[in-house]
């Protein structure tokens, strides 16, 4: 018998495209494989520098995406009710004169009355700037609920932060702690990493209060109760303090440890940094008096109480520090009853970082400069790393938590060291990196642009967005006494505040991909009804105008009046620049691009097109000549090659200038995309070895960043143990300055603007003892992707995961239905029982319910009628406090919502209901919504093609 | 009755799995998917995609197991597929001849054109790897992804199975396991990878590596000697440090 012959060389494909994935925020490289122009498979580039060649979950159904029943054909003008899905289809000359109409009125006469929020947005240095141009302060993408967070805490203190702007050196970290990581923002690379940790011993711990994903596999599971994890390590930082296991050579040359604060408790310049003549800080050195921190050679102390020549008492930095952490109510013994980790685990981790950082050597006999000049024979490496990201951000003490994390790195000096937390470039910048947010009191005026990107970071009270009286001037409250350092806006607070009025009415509210009336808003039924809430003398909307832009048939779809069908990632160009959220590792800057691979079948367009055009019908002055014809008739691909923010500097760094020779600075390339689609749509330049490690205090470096323009100036990035920006916002708390918060949020600003990290745990609460987190599975993190039909057979439903014992001790069971309910809300869901879990925690996949009739799904959809969100449980407001407003549930630093905070009981549902509540209205489907096919046979031509 | 190859198979392709570095992310299963759905047994058909209860043809699922919230605890993934073994049940059962294993790597095929669709395979299977297509009425399966491994319009580099290729934790490995040198071989050998269900001897060709066991945490040390936080300071106040 012999086997049947079969075709082992079948043709693959006739063209393949490469592209950047968009199915999560990873931007992976990809391989689009094409035949007869269909889509055959896609992979990932082995030489991009994300990924290299691998592809999760999400990437790997991509194909479904393009295939999606959900897809919007064409704009959609609203003719019934808000919410209640009926449209009728608009040519784009219609739809963009209506938006224009409106646009234009606005920026006529009150540029602030247009809200432009723009979601999950990855061309921020465009739509951020499109604003700009308008004329609005009113502006933001998604990270206000993401993870903002961890953004500003790192940008305060070390110059980069977690993700975007740094990672562990997977190649040399031996000893990797991961706080609160779930299926993550750097889904490959972090998956990528951890297999390199495994495969060659490295120690991975997990703090975590569930046992999935990466915690899975980590050496060491932290079991942490919700919302501790500052707590935590606190105490890590006071057990390496008592064992001077700190790296004090480290501390005094690249961090402010040796820095001066003034010390004069009641003045005005109290906890401010002494300063020279010069403004430098300064520093005591040993010799017995005062001198400038930019002087090299000196002996600082680092501990001690001295007078500076003008009578002030002052005292360095680390002596307060070190005064604030070695406090009894540190002590591991008495951490460990509220963050649930035995007091000899705290010893035994604080141990264990000690001595991968101290005592394994690791040295790279790289010789290199630091910025003193002092020449080194090699780099000393600190092989500890940590990674951190949603889990901390979403909790109200997620900034000062993850403020302390990097307070642990730079304690054991790994930031930037070999084997440590390592920057990508351009980053570090200095800290905090300016600009400044734009739209200050009375620079918004009808008809200007604004004189700057709408947001930035304070570097103290006289950079918020304030009114004399103190009120907020943007509509999400954003830079304002409620959420002064909101560097990435609030997102959640728009909707409540433009229907409010508060502060002040809006006209129009423009959303891309901003899921605002479902998953990514809290309190979603109050939501939606201030989305339809009409003024009841005038009979309009409280909100007048909604536009929203999207590919697919979402649940916030229904309730604009004009939507922007936006095409798909394989139809559309994009850019992934320097100039907002690179793709650089820390051996590489790099940057890349999205170019269409596929011709959209519907009437369909690109939404930064989109963005531009209307521009140019507003004349807004970037998008226009000056006979008024538009500057980028190319549309966005237009704008990537030819726009410069100053001169030689756009939004790709590769092969610029004429013939495409120069990177980083260079005159706009005619031919720049050519060359990265040439080369995989990605462009990165390779430091030489000298400038990879230390590069905030790394001479070589820093020039190297300052001739690139990564940096205004080569100076030194010394990480900020102690944050002088958030004492001045303590002191104006304290009655000092110009510029003061209003009496009823003085105290709550005085609390959260510590200049030292501290993290008060969450507050008992007695009725909802047990917290509720949840996070996204693997296969769906950060996707838009709920009607895919591979990724859905994965993940239709959810449950509420909960401690069998737990459970048991409530009498409930695996499969038992159950309400759970929160000071806000209730919701009915099915129990699932594990051991993964922290006693005291419950949690779910998140975004995995669905509204009925969204996302080309059937009603009875099991995303529908088995799957929930715990948004239904969370106010967007804390609870009322007498005298005062309700203020937003947020990080009152940085206004991220605290969506993690959330405290519930549970209760057996005893109504033999076996459906997830609260159910919504179904929506209805949009005009020429395809038929659902009852079986996909996606593939099949394939095969007949070849016959076999 | 289908027979096998006379002597047992002297290259044993197939995939060894390591279950110590899996964080169950389906990155292989959707992967698998979209190479196959329009490969060797296409379509990989999918029933109600948008509906009440999707339900497609999947060569490769990941499951998790889970148990104990102490140290010794753990939660496991694992990706399960075809282990295309050198004693499969499912080839000798069927009727027709359609499932059989090649004699010159040892893969388990279907050749659809003998299928009758009678799922006798399915049953017989103890690893429940067969994947019936209810459109098309024919058994599907891993095929090792034959239309790639062997490809000349591949570049060498990408002729692995689809799984191995994008596994994002380089879990999966791919290679001759009747080759004792082989660097899969080898793993296995370090790593004592082992068969699943060997006791019930249809010798599996895929292999698994166990979680790595974890070494006893290091004893903690006892608390600090007690010290003020003016001690402290005091200790650190003559440290002399160079800028």
């Amino acid at each position: 018998m012999t086997d049947p012959t079969i075709d082992l060389s079948p043709p693959v494909a006739d063209a393949v495209r490469y592209t950047t994935c968009y199915m999560c925020a990873c931007r992976c490289g990809i391989r689009v494989h094409l035949r007869n122009g269909a889509l055959r498979y896609i992979d990932g580039n082995p030489d991009h520098p994300v990924n290299r060649g691998v592809l999760c979950a999400k990437g790997s159904a991509g194909i479904m995406k393009q295939l999606s029943p959900a897809k919007l054909r064409a704009p959609l003008i609203r003719v019934g009710e808000r919410g209640s899905g009926s449209f009728r289809e608009a040519s784009w000359d219609e739809a963009l004169a209506l938006a224009s109409g409106w646009l234009g009125a606005i920026r006529d006469s009150d540029p602030a009355r247009l809200a432009f929020f723009t979601g999950r947005d990855q061309s921020q240095a465009l739509t951020g700037w499109w604003a700009a141009e308008f004329g609005t302060p009113n502006y933001a993408a998604h990270g206000g609920f993401c993870s903002v967070n961890i953004a500003a805490a790192g940008l305060y203190t070390i110059g980069g932060s977690f993700w975007e702007f740094g990672e562990p050196d997977w190649e040399r970290t031996r000893y990797l702690v991961l706080f609160g990581v779930a299926e993550d923002h750097a889904s490959n690379p972090i998956k990528i990493g951890l297999g390199a940790l495994k495969g060659r011993g490295a120690k991975v711990v997990s703090i975590n209060p569930v046992r999935t994903g990466y915690s899975a596999i980590a050496d060491e599971w932290i079991a942490i109760r919700p919302g501790t994890d500052g707590l935590l390590v606190s105490a890590l930082i006071r057990e390496l303090l008592l064992a001077d296991r700190v790296d004090f050579t480290y501390l005094v040359r690249y961090t402010n440890a040796p820095w001066l604060v003034i010390e004069a408790p009641g003045a005005a310049d109290h906890g401010l940094f002494a300063r020279g003549a010069d403004g430098a800080p300064l520093c005591w050195d040993t010799s017995g008096r005062a001198v400038s921190a930019r002087e090299s050679g000196i002996q600082p102390a680092l501990v001690g109480r001295f007078t500076l020549p003008d009578g002030r008492c002052s005292s360095p930095v680390f002596e307060l520090l070190a005064r604030r952490f070695l406090d009894p109510g540190y002590a591991a013994e008495v951490v460990s009853g509220t963050t649930g980790v035995p007091a000899a685990t705290i010893r035994r981790l604080a141990t264990e970082l000690a001595a991968a950082a101290f005592d394994e050597k690791l040295v790279l006999e790289v010789p290199w400069t630091d910025w003193a000049g002092r020449r080194h024979s090699h780099m000393i490496g600190r092989p500890v790393s940590m990674h951190a990201m949603r889990g901390i951000a979403a909790h109200a003490n997620g900034f000062h938590t993850c403020r302390a994390i990097h307070v642990l790195q730079i304690l054991l000096g790994t930031i930037d060291a070999p084997g440590g937390f390592r920057f990508k470039p351009p980053y570090p910048r200095p800290i905090p990196p300016p600009p400044c947010p734009a739209g200050r009191h009375g620079t918004v005026a009808p008809g200007r642009p604004l004189a700057g990107i709408p947001l930035g970071q304070p570097q103290g009270p006289e950079d918020l967005l304030v009114d004399p009286d103190g009120r907020p001037l943007r509509i999400d409250k954003a830079f304002s006494w409620e959420a002064p350092l909101a560097a990435h806006g609030l997102l959640h607070t728009v909707i409540r505040n433009a229907w409010a009025g508060d502060p002040y009415p809006i006209d129009t509210l423009f959303l891309f991909m901003a899921n605002m009336s479902w998953n990514s808003s809290m309190n979603v039924a109050e939501t939606v009804r201030m989305l339809t809430d009409k003024d009841p003398v005038r009979g309009a909307y409280r909100i007048p105008h909604i536009i929203y832009a999207d590919a697919f048939y979402s649940e916030m779809v229904p309730y604009a009046d004009l939507v922007l069908a936006d095409t798909t990632y394989l139809e559309r160009h994009d850019c992934i620049s320097l100039l907002d959220r690179p793709i650089s590792s820390p051996d590489a800057p790099a940057d890349a691009i999205r170019q269409p691979v596929l011709a959209p079948d519907r009437d369909v367009r690109p939404f930064q097109d989109v963005l531009l055009e209307l521009g140019a019908r507003l004349k807004l002055p970037g998008m226009v000549e000056a006979d008024g014809a538009p500057r980028y008739p190319g549309g966005y691909a237009d704008y990537m090659t030819r726009h410069e923010r100053k001169a030689g500097v756009g939004l790709l760094a590769g092969w610029r200038g004429p013939g495409g020779g120069q990177h980083g600075v260079g005159a706009p390339n005619p031919g720049q995309l050519e060359r990265y689609a040439a080369n995989g749509c990605f462009w990165e330049a390779p430091l030489p070895e000298h400038l990879r490690f230390y590069k905030h205090a790394n001479r070589g470096y820093l020039d190297y960043a300052a001739r690139m323009g990564f940096v205004e100036s080569a100076e030194p990035v010394l990480l900020q143990l102690y944050s002088e920006p958030l004492q001045r916002f303590r002191l104006a708390a304290e009655g000092h300055g110009p510029v003061q918060p209003p009496p009823a949020l003085r105290e709550r600003v005085r609390a959260a603007f510590d200049p030292l990290p501290v993290c008060p745990p969450p507050e008992a609460d007695d009725p909802y003892p047990l917290h509720a987190v949840t996070q996204r599975p693997m296969a769906m993190y950060h996707s838009w992707d709920s009607q895919n039909a591979w990724q859905r057979q994965i993940h239709a439903r959810n449950r509420l995961y909960m401690h069998g014992a737990a459970a048991a001790a409530q009498g409930l069971a695996d499969g038992d239905w159950v309400w759970v309910i929160s000071g806000h809300g209730r919701i009915r869901v099915q129990l699932q029982t594990m051991d993964g879990v922290q006693r005291d925690t419950v949690w779910t996949w998140n975004a995995i319910g669905k509204r009925a009739g969204a996302w080309g799904l059937t009603p009875d959809a099991p995303e529908v009628r088995q799957g929930f969100l715990l948004n239904h449980l969370i106010d967007d407001l804390l609870p009322a406090n007498p005298g005062a407003e309700r203020a937003t549930n947020s990080d009152p630093v940085t206004g991220q919502a605290a969506w993690y905070d959330l405290r519930v009981r549970i209760e057996r549902a005893a109504d033999g209901e076996h459906e997830t509540a609260p159910q919504f209205p179904p929506l209805a489907p949009p005009p020429g919504a395809p038929e659902r096919p009852a079986a996909l046979r996606y593939g099949a031509e394939f095969r007949a093609r070849r016959g076999a | 009755m289908t027979s096998l190859p006379r002597a047992t198979t002297e290259r044993r392709l197939g995939l060894v799995i390591d279950l110590d570095t899996c964080v169950g992310c389906h990155a292989c299963a959707v992967n698998c998917r979209e190479w196959n759905a329009g490969g060797f047994a296409a379509p990989l058909t999918d029933l109600d995609p948008y509906g009440a209860a999707p339900e497609g043809v999947w060569f490769n699922r990941v499951h998790s197991f889970e148990a104990g919230d102490d140290e010794t605890g753990r939660t496991v993934y694992f990706p399960k597929s075809c282990l295309h073994c050198a004693e499969p049940a499912c080839v000798t059962v069927c009727p027709t001849g359609a499932s059989y294993k090649r004699a010159s790597d040892g893969i388990v095929l279907v050749d659809e054109q003998k299928c009758i669709g009678c799922k006798l395979c399915s049953w017989a299977c103890p690893y429940g790897a067969r994947e019936y297509d209810y459109d098309s009425g024919v058994m599907k399966k891993c095929t090792l992804c034959i239309d790639r491994i062997y490809n000349e319009n591949l570049e060498e580099s990408d002729r692995v199975p689809a799984c191995v290729a994008t596994c994002p934790t380089s879990a999966r490995h791919f290679g001759d396991l009747g080759d004792p040198h082989s660097a899969v071989s080898r793993l296995v050998a370090d790593r004592k990878g082992y068969d699943l269900m060997p006791e019930q001897g249809y010798r599996p060709t895929n292999k698994y590596l166990p979680p790595r066991r974890r070494g006893p945490p290091a004893v903690a040390p006892a608390p600090a000697a007690p010290a003020t936080i003016e001690g402290k300071l005091l200790q650190w106040a003559d440290r002399l440090l160079s800028r």
